[in-house]
C-alpha cells in the first residue's frame, strides 16, 4: 500500500459523497425526467463535483484518462494510485 | 463507451488478512447472483427493453461494475498478505494451484461463472421481474456474508453494497409499473 497524505482520503471521500448523491438523483431522473427541481439539484452538484475533481487531480494526478483529464509531461495517468492499492 | 475513473464508489477497508472471508466473498464476484452477473444482465437486456427504462438499466448496469471493483478490492486486500499455508488453511489451496492469488470469476464453492446464470427474454415484464429478483437475491447474499463476517471494516463496505441492492430493487419495481402501464395503454387500440 502506498503511503498517502490524509488529504488524499479527505478529498476522495468528498468526491465519493457528491457522487453518491449525483448517482441517486440520476437513477431517479432516469424514470422521472420531468422533475425540474431535481434536475436543478443534479446540475448544481455536477458543478460542485467538477471543482472537487479538479482540486484532487491537481494534487494527486488524473482521475480519468481517454481525454477526460489533462496530463502533465511525462504522461501522468499512472501517478495516482489504483483504488485497490490504497 | 465507458470512461474509467480511478476511485471506488465507496471506501473499502479491511481489518486483517482473512483468506477465509475472501473465499466466501468471491460469491459476489463470480456467483450466480453476484455483481458480474448483474452488470452483464442489465447491460445486455437494455438493447431491447422499451425506451422508458433503457436509461435505468444502462445506469444500474454501470453501477454494478463499480460494485464488482469494490468486491475485487475486498478480496485482494483480504488475501494479499496471506502465505500459501494460510490460504490452504482457509480452503483456498485448490484456488492457489490454479490462480495463485489472482482473482477469478467463480462462486464460493469454486464453480466458474456461466452465462446460464442470466437471461434476456425480450419480454419487458419478464426481464424486469428477473432484475428485481436478482437484486433481492444479491441483497440476501450480502446479508448471509455479513452474518458470517467478524470484520467491522469490511462489514461497513458490505452494508453499503447491501443497501444499494435495496435501492436498485425499488427502482426496478417502479420501472415494472411503468412497463405495465405502457403495455395496458397499447391494449386500448
Amino acid at each position: 500500500m502506498k503511503q498517502l497524505p490524509k488529504e488524499y482520503y479527505t478529498l476522495l471521500e468528498e468526491l465519493q459523497a457528491l457522487d453518491f448523491t449525483i448517482l441517486e438523483l440520476n437513477l431517479y431522473l432516469d424514470t422521472h425526467p420531468g422533475d425540474k427541481a431535481t434536475v436543478e439539484q443534479y446540475n448544481t452538484l455536477t458543478g460542485a463535483r467538477k471543482k472537487v475533481k479538479k482540486e484532487f487531480e491537481k494534487q494527486f494526478g488524473p482521475l480519468t484518462s481517454f481525454g477526460y483529464s489533462y496530463s502533465p509531461y511525462p504522461f501522468h495517468w499512472k501517478e495516482a494510485p489504483w483504488p485497490w492499492q490504497v | 463507451m465507458w470512461i474509467y475513473e480511478k476511485k471506488l464508489q465507496y471506501p473499502v477497508r479491511v481489518s486483517t488478512c482473512n483468506p477465509k472471508l475472501a473465499k466466501l466473498l468471491i460469491e459476489q464476484y463470480g456467483g450466480a447472483d453476484g455483481e458480474l452477473a448483474a452488470a452483464l444482465r442489465y447491460l445486455n437486456q437494455r438493447y431491447t427493453i422499451p425506451d422508458k427504462v433503457i436509461g435505468l438499466l444502462n445506469d444500474i448496469g454501470t453501477e454494478e461494475f463499480a460494485h464488482l471493483e469494490m468486491i475485487a478490492t475486498m478480496v485482494y486486500k483480504l488475501t494479499k498478505d496471506a502465505t500459501p499455508d494460510q490460504l490452504e488453511a482457509a480452503g483456498l489451496d485448490r484456488h492457489y494451484v490454479d490462480h495463485e492469488k489472482a482473482l477469478h470469476y467463480h462462486d464460493a464453492a469454486g464453480v466458474p461463472w456461466t452465462a446460464t446464470y442470466i437471461q434476456a427474454k425480450g419480454d419487458p415484464i419478464a426481464d424486469i421481474y428477473e432484475d428485481i429478483a436478482a437484486e433481492e437475491k444479491a441483497r440476501a447474499t450480502y446479508q448471509w456474508i455479513i452474518n458470517l463476517s467478524d470484520d467491522p471494516d469490511l462489514n461497513d463496505g458490505l452494508r453499503f453494497l447491501r443497501e444499494r441492492e435495496i435501492i436498485h430493487s425499488q427502482r426496478f419495481r417502479e420501472a415494472a409499473q411503468i412497463l405495465i402501464e405502457e403495455r395496458n395503454r397499447k391494449k386500448i387500440f
